[in-house]
């Protein structure tokens, strides 16, 4: 934590992987060779199709599993604190709402009645104050999902890593959680790393869109989007959307072929 | 056919219990009451002589005359019971745990479990009751065995069967083996022990019973399997069929009691606790 937080000045980038690989001890290779640099506070999606390795990225950002060849450093030498939204809502179903939000706080011995605050504050800034009680099999796949999120930014992690967290929803829950997303990161300012197999979605989201091709993965290309249009319903809709779209579904064909 | 969402609409109850519950309690009390009507009419048609097969009435006179004693012995056959039940929960909890904590001594230990629990009791309770000397703690040992198993496997499938994102979502943040096992891995095992003690409950009651047999205990602490002994002995079939109701009550007892602990521990959270709203 000796790094300066430097606005905008071009410094290290926050995360910087060189050369990551990653070999199972049954030989398949699931990523080679990966060189990626990501800045701080930015909004980046993985994309690529099912196989491409970018889950096993995404874990390998994380420190839950090791990478076999290649380094993964973050600016200042320690990772920073992440959150982790997996791609079920992995929640605990003998735990209310509330407890499963404050797990990560309890877990650090955090006290009750300070942890429950901030819990129940990430609960309402979710849109879930009134489930705080219920239990997950008591809410609907979004709204577990949407506690899973607040567990994960209830101890204002600087980094985020999300895998296909959305892909399992119906698309009207799914646009609403997009937008969800969008506007806590807005809020909270961290830095997003958005794992996904859809085009539309890491365009709505993301101000860069790593497109990664399979077997073994590695990436193909780096696409950044313009940051300034503002993402709202309107966008999903405007010609500015659909031509992002149109480059980056080129780009995942590309990486389909090669 | 539950709704989406929170508000479940809510149903009816009668005298506490949902009303589709009560069919599952009337249905077989009704089917019951019946078939000892039943038996009575024969018994009394027949004239089947009481020797042979009594009525439910003269059981149940018997029942009430010899209340004190029977009574007696079923607080020594459940005191039995109850302590080799709580004997198996704490051993094979901790024998679970070791278990999930490392594959060799899983490998090691588990095909002698599986030994002691396929070899039928009757058959070491000789043995056991020369061994140990004292005739209670003997017949704790031979209730044990029958009761641990289930514990044993059962907990330990529960504590491997944790869901692995949680258990990454637990290394990710941090948390201590120790916060792992308490906050997570046990709570996640629960229903499949409380799926197993279901199982040990009846299989406890059932050891002591045998073990009581085999033991043949006389003196004033001795339980309802010597009652049943002593009352073939004497002809005195009534008497046997007043203790044989006092075991099987006993055990529907406790089946009810495990089955109700469960679904207080499980109802917010556990598919298994739904039975009643399918």
């Amino acid at each position: 934590m000796s790094a300066a937080h430097d606005q905008g000045a071009p410094g290290p980038p926050l995360l910087a992987l060189r050369g990551v690989s990653k070999r199972y001890a049954n030989g398949t290779v699931a990523v080679a060779g990966v060189d990626l640099g990501i800045e701080a506070g930015g909004f980046v999606s993985l994309l690529g199709p099912s196989g491409c390795g970018k889950s096993t990225l995404l874990r390998m950002i994380a420190g839950l599993d090791p990478p076999t060849a290649g380094g993964i450093a973050w600016r200042g030498g320690a990772r920073p604190s992440l959150g982790f939204v997996f791609q079920d809502p992995t929640l605990m179903p003998w735990r209310s709402a509330l407890d499963n939000v404050a797990l990560p706080l309890r877990l650090a011995h955090v006290p009750k009645a300070e942890r429950h605050r901030r819990a129940r504050e990430m609960l309402s800034l979710v849109g879930l104050a009134d489930a705080a009680g219920s239990y997950p099999r008591e809410l609907s796949g979004g709204m577990r999902m949407r506690v899973s999120i607040a567990r994960a930014l209830v101890t204002e992690p600087e980094v985020l890593l999300l895998d296909e967290p959305f892909a399992a929803l119906d698309e009207i829950t799914r646009f609403r959680l997009n937008n969800d997303l969008l506007r806590l990161w807005g809020l909270r300012r961290f830095t997003a790393v958005f794992v996904t197999h859809s085009v539309f979605e890491s365009v709505y989201l993301s101000e860069r869109v790593v497109v990664m091709a399979a077997r073994p993965g590695r990436l193909h290309a780096d696409i950044r989007l313009d940051a300034s249009s503002h993402r709202d319903e309107a966008f999903r809709t405007s010609p500015a959307y659909a031509a992002l779209c149109r480059s980056v579904s080129g780009a995942l064909e590309g990486a389909m072929a090669a | 056919m539950s709704a989406e969402g929170i508000a479940l609409p809510r149903e009816l109850r009668l005298l506490g219990l949902r009303r589709s519950t009560w069919p599952r309690i009337l249905a077989p009390l009704l089917m019951g009451l019946l078939a000892l009507g039943a038996w009575e009419f024969a018994v009394r048609h027949f004239e089947v002589p009481a020797y042979i097969l009594p009525g439910p009435v003269a059981i149940g006179q018997t029942l009430a005359e010899n209340w004190a004693s029977l009574l007696g012995s079923l607080a020594v056959t459940l005191r039995i019971t109850l302590l080799a039940l709580l004997l198996a929960v704490v051993t094979g909890v901790a024998l679970a745990m070791l278990f999930s904590a490392s594959r060799w001594v899983e490998m090691t230990f588990l095909p002698y479990a599986v030994m002691l629990q396929v070899t039928p009791v009757v058959s070491i309770a000789p043995l056991i009751i020369i061994w140990v000397d004292n005739v209670q703690a003997a017949l704790l040992v031979c209730a044990w065995i029958v009761a641990f198993f289930p514990i044993v496997s059962n907990t330990t499938i529960g504590l491997n069967s944790t869901d692995r994102n949680l258990l990454d979502l637990y290394r990710l943040l941090g948390a201590s083996r120790w916060q792992t096992l308490f906050q997570l891995r046990l709570p996640a095992a629960l229903p499949f022990f409380l799926a197993g003690l279901r199982i040990s409950g009846g299989l406890s009651l059932i050891g002591a019973i045998v073990a009581e047999f085999v033991a043949g205990t006389g003196g004033n602490s001795s339980g309802l399997a010597y009652r049943i002994l002593e009352a073939g002995y004497q002809l005195q079939i009534p008497r046997m069929f007043a203790a044989l109701a006092l075991i099987s009550l006993s055990g529907v007892a406790i089946f009810l009691v495990l089955s109700l602990l469960s679904h207080v521990l499980l109802r917010r959270w556990h598919e298994s606790a739904l039975g009643g709203e399918r």
